[in-house]
């Protein structure tokens, strides 16, 4: 039976590196990077006798994530150990949270194919990250321990099996992690793995209702890994089901060079964790003064912003989503809105400059809105400048992109570049006598019934005056000269 | 005996400990001994009882989110048998 | 000027008048400590570091406070060591193990920090129990250490050199940490006070980690104004610990001397009734008369849980204990060993040539409570127990303000005696887990020597939580009524 007989059932884990100051145990600093082991002091490098002191904000921004992704936030949750041995975990057992999770329940709204459908969480958890092991850091093969992200606060947010597609699993992957940026805890960074995804994935044949074995998929740090690697491991496991086999409990890594999962070597023998409550830790309270002040300073979440763009602006879905998908865009949008002020069509024209020509300049430079040259009361001075007319359509888009690129003032880039609109009738009426001199043929045609060539008159006045001149004076003038 | 040879050697094996055959015999003597000892918890009814897994009542303050100074590098690799650079050495990994 | 052997004789709270009133200096005091370690200490076996230079160094500065009538207070210019346990910056730290031989951390314990901020010169580490683990000192990988009493017999442990060293006049004062009794049977063996305090009561940050919810460090001093010092000292909140209290530390000797009149001393009569060797029983029991006589109020009060105590005790530890003690693999610190086999080879080489037999014994014992399939069976059953052992003290202290019964089962007993039994070592701790477990504070004072053996016997004081301030004053009454043993006699060389 071929591969589409079989639907897989996904569920997914995603580890994000929270944006505190210091790591969760100690004040050491969570910067990326610094040379091997400078950002270490003897509490993450599990020397003997110390012990984790937690750090308040990790708590917070726990809470603010479990309360934008509507879980519920427990009023006691309690730490664990988690132990194995590995190098790049210097005490030798993780400090994690096991039995009681500091967040229950919960979902992420994604919207596949036009349909909202919520996506539901199991929980979600704060733990340490573990170090970096460098291989073949010496001549003699041995490899490096790194602990500068030993210690690290994590979330770990886990769904339910609740996704029946890789294009699913990906759409679920962008809603969490413009939800978690909105709210500041993460900065969505998959290749410098602070937004890190590992996924359960069974197989099952279409209809039946019993879950399959699933398997654990780490080491997919792209959308596109996630999208070869589930693939991959689906066709895999349709094919030892198909001879007659039974999919084995495993982890797998995937292998990027070769588009393939394989096992791994295991960690710990039969999986055994030896979780039990951590005693250096007391259990974790939550008061209701904490959940309220998380909850007074939640942004308004993407979901959400788009739902509302589409129904008070009258926006697109599409529109709304491309709008909202970072923060700081939308954020943006409506700062140029609010510059704007009442007008005609505003959000849309606003809508239509940012997904189209603004996206493209901040794809092609890389920068974010806050360092932009472009700002909302620039953008809204600009099209203020197109419903007036001083500029047209095209030189709208030179002035949009100068001033991206080097700043300014848009009424003095257009003037300065001299891309001013041409409304002046006796400029225009020249360039019509020019085009319509050398088109006598097109004329006696037009003139004979075919109005479809008053396209091609404006198109050639256009050209005759540089794109400048408006549109709407070139029309006008043409249908007086062409008798109409 | 509570423990078998097996079992003492998975225990080995999960705590990282080499056993010689000779503490192995040992040890299964001896903690088997324990594990009779503490069976007599079992006399006891804990229905509904409360582990109390943590020593101290009080919730403790929380710490302030305030980067503090590191070791420098050479320092925290200091006391290590083996280094390279600033890394701790250990044999190769294998994934 | 004081002859150097009276001088070593004087207690803390008198070394420290006496350096105040300038009569000596801490020079002074420090250089015959040190120089009876030297005379001694081949025989006792008490020190396993010696910071000769840099106590030398710390006494002249606190010589220099003093000679500007700018002391620090009650310890400054005082000569102490603390157990090996207690990390100090650049003075090596072994936990009494050869997994750490070598090591020289690069911070000091919370504790350490304090006493040196009060001025106290720590001339040196401590002889212990690898890891803690132990009740005799006999699993020191290093040398075992012996009784001043009687050099034949252990001093207790696991901090058995922190009683050692003051019982042979080494120090003025000791730290030890105690888990289910590691300060107070040492205390109880060689005849001096040890406190435990209550859990949180001082911070943890520094401590070798041994079972992380019945660890506590405490004070051993040759009088109970001594203990109450050195307790003033470290006790308080730590913020690298969360599980220090914060509640404000007491003044603890405010109440030192107000006597036994007027307190309640709860008696668990099922302590006294078997297991108790006979000699030790009597001077338990004199002692109890003593306080009625005094003027407090003798009840009874039933701890129907304790019996239980061990067995909870020797899950719950081990377990915390194996997982403790999974940092020392080779890597960052310490001992390395290369095995067959790579890095798992090397983890194993290392923690088999490093651990001795009792911690290997204890890890194994932890990782089985904890592993899968056993863990409600073996640990959440005993942390349940724990939940009624604590009960029972509750309900004791409704009516009793210290609960007042033997240390140990029997005097100090000879090297070599109990090795070969583990239970048998373990069951040395019936009296002295239970504060552990429930946690509460304890002390040790002593009561008396036993009558043929001649060899101290301790009296073992239990209050409610935080309430050391009653149980110092409790042993003061006694101590200032039945007067100081005299000095142990096995060493008769003084210095």
């Amino acid at each position: 039976m071929p591969v589409s007989d079989f639907e897989v059932v996904m569920g997914l884990e995603v580890h994000a590196q929270l944006l505190t100051q210091s790591k969760i145990f100690c004040g050491c600093s969570t910067a990326f990077g610094g040379e091997p082991n400078a950002h270490t002091c003897p509490v993450c490098l599990g020397l003997p006798g110390v012990l984790p002191s937690l750090n308040r904000k990790v708590v917070e921004f726990a809470v603010r994530a479990g309360l934008a992704l509507g879980c519920e936030v427990k009023r006691k949750s309690v730490w664990a150990r988690k132990n194995y041995f590995y190098p790049d975990l210097p005490k030798g057992y993780q400090i994690s949270q096991y039995e009681l999770p500091v967040c229950e329940g919960g979902g992420v709204p994604i919207t596949v194919d036009g349909k909202d459908r919520v996506v539901r969480l199991i929980r979600i958890h704060m733990e340490e990250d573990a170090g970096k092991n460098v291989h073949g850091v010496s001549a003699d093969g041995g490899s490096g321990v790194d602990l500068n992200r030993a210690g690290v606060p994590l979330c770990e947010i886990v769904s339910a099996p609740d996704l029946f597609s890789i294009d699913e699993a990906i759409e679920y992957l962008k809603s969490l992690r413009a939800i978690l940026m909105y709210l500041g805890v993460n900065d969505g960074n998959l290749e410098e793995g602070s937004f890190r995804c590992d996924a359960n994935v069974s197989v099952r044949r279409r209809g039946e209702e019993k879950l399959g074995q699933r398997c654990e998929i780490k080491n997919m740090n792209s959308f596109r890994f996630l999208r070869q690697a589930v693939e991959y491991e689906v066709r895999r496991q349709v094919e030892v089901i198909e001879a007659g086999g039974k999919v084995e409990q495993e982890t797998r890594l995937f292998d990027p060079a070769r588009g393939e999962t394989r096992a791994m070597r295991s960690k710990e023998e039969a999986h055994d964790y030896r979780y039990f409550p951590e005693p250096d830790l007391p259990p974790l309270v939550i008061d209701d003064a904490l959940i309220e002040e998380v909850r007074r300073t939640l942004p308004e979440l993407p979901h959400d912003r788009a739902a509302r763009y589409q129904r008070a602006l009258g926006l697109s879905a599409h529109d709304a989503q491309l709008l909202t998908a970072e923060r700081s865009v939308a954020e943006f949008f409506d700062a140029a809105l609010a510059a704007y002020g009442a007008g005609p069509d505003g959000a849309k024209r606003l809508a239509n400059w940012m997904n189209g020509d603004v996206a493209r300049l901040a794809n092609e430079t890389g920068l974010a809105p806050a360092v932009w040259k472009l700002t909302p009361e620039k953008l809204a001075a600009l099209q203020r400048l197109v419903d007036a007319g001083t500029v047209g359509g095209p030189g709208a888009k030179l002035a949009l992109e100068a001033v991206f690129r080097e700043g300014g003032e848009p009424a003095e880039v257009v003037k300065a570049r001299g891309l001013a609109q041409v409304s002046d009738e006796g400029a225009v009426e020249a360039a019509a006598d020019a085009v319509l001199a050398r088109s006598a043929a097109e004329v006696e045609r037009y003139r004979g019934g075919n109005k479809k060539l008053m396209g091609f008159f404006v198109g050639q006045v256009m050209k005759e005056m540089k794109g400048k001149g408006n549109p709407a004076v070139v029309n006008a003038v043409l249908k007086r000269k062409l008798g109409d | 005996m509570s423990l078998s040879l097996d079992e003492v050697r998975r225990i080995a094996v999960l705590a990282r400990l080499e056993l010689s055959p000779e503490e192995e015999q040992l040890f299964q003597g001896q903690l088997s001994a324990v594990l009779d000892y503490v069976a007599q918890l079992n006399e006891l009814d804990v229905s509904g009882v409360e582990p109390m897994t943590h020593a101290l009542a009080e919730a403790t303050p929380l710490r302030p989110d305030e980067v503090r100074p590191s070791l420098p590098p050479e320092e925290a690799v200091r006391a290590a048998p083996a280094r390279e650079g600033t890394f701790f050495k250990v044999p190769r990994i294998i994934e | 000027m004081t002859g150097a052997g009276e001088l070593l004789d004087l207690s803390l709270t008198e070394l420290s008048t006496a350096l105040g009133a300038r009569r000596v200096s801490s020079r002074e005091a420090t250089e015959a400590a040190l120089a009876r370690v030297d005379a001694t200490d081949a025989r006792v076996g008490a020190f396993l570091a010696v910071a000769a230079d840099r106590a030398r160094a710390r006494a002249d500065a606190a010589d220099e406070r003093a000679a500007r009538g700018a002391r620090l207070g009650p310890l400054d210019g005082v000569p102490l060591a603390v157990k090996d346990l207690f990390l100090t910056r650049g003075v090596a730290t072994t936990a009494g193990s050869r997994i750490l031989e070598g090591f020289t951390p690069p911070y000091d314990a919370a504790v350490v920090e304090r006493l040196e901020a009060a001025g106290a010169v720590i001339v040196g580490k401590l002889n212990m129990d690898e890891f803690a683990m132990g009740s005799s000192n006999e699993n020191s990988a290093f040398k075992p250490c012996r009784n001043p009493w009687d050099l034949a017999r252990t001093p207790g442990g696991s901090s058995g050199g922190s009683a050692a060293a003051l019982a042979a006049r080494q120090a003025f004062g000791t730290l030890g940490t105690d888990t289910g009794g590691s300060i107070r049977e040492p205390a109880a063996f060689c005849g001096v006070v040890g406190l435990k305090p209550t859990y949180g009561r001082v911070s943890r940050y520094g401590v070798v980690a041994f079972a992380s919810s019945l660890d506590q460090p405490g004070p051993l001093g040759r009088t109970v104004s001594d203990a109450a010092a050195l307790l003033q000292v470290i006790a308080g909140r730590d913020e690298r610990d969360m599980t220090s209290s914060s509640r404000p530390v007491d003044d603890y000797g405010a109440a030192l001397e107000a006597g036994a009149r007027g307190l309640t001393v709860g008696v668990p009569r099922a302590w006294l009734a078997e297991g108790v060797e006979e000699g030790v029983a009597r001077r338990v029991k004199e002692a109890l008369a003593t306080y009625e006589r005094l003027g407090a109020k003798l009840v009874d009060v039933e701890l129907p849980h304790t019996k239980y105590g061990i067995a909870a005790y020797y899950l719950i530890a081990p377990a915390e204990a194996s997982s403790n003690l999974a940092r020392y693999d080779g890597v960052r610190f310490g001992l390395r060993r290369a095995g067959a086999g790579g890095l798992k080879g090397m983890y194993a080489a290392t923690r088999d040539a490093g651990f001795g037999a009792e911690p290997k014994r204890r890890i194994m014992l932890g990782t089985y409570a904890l592993s899968a399939g056993y863990y409600d069976a073996y640990y959440l059953r005993a942390q349940k127990v724990r939940t009624l052992l604590r009960r029972d003290f509750e309900r004791a202290f409704e009516r009793c303000d210290v609960i007042a019964g033997p240390v140990t089962p029997t005097v100090a007993f000879r090297l070599g005696e109990k090795v070969s039994d583990p239970l048998a070592m373990y069951l040395q701790d019936v009296f002295t887990v239970t504060c552990n477990l429930a946690a509460l504070p304890g002390l040790s004072v002593p009561c008396g020597l036993h009558a043929e053996e001649k060899l101290p016997v301790g009296l073992q004081l239990i209050g409610r939580p935080f309430d050391e301030a009653t149980l110092l004053r409790a042993a003061r009454a006694l101590e200032r009524e039945q007067g100081p043993l005299p000095a142990p006699g096995a060493l008769e060389a003084r210095g």
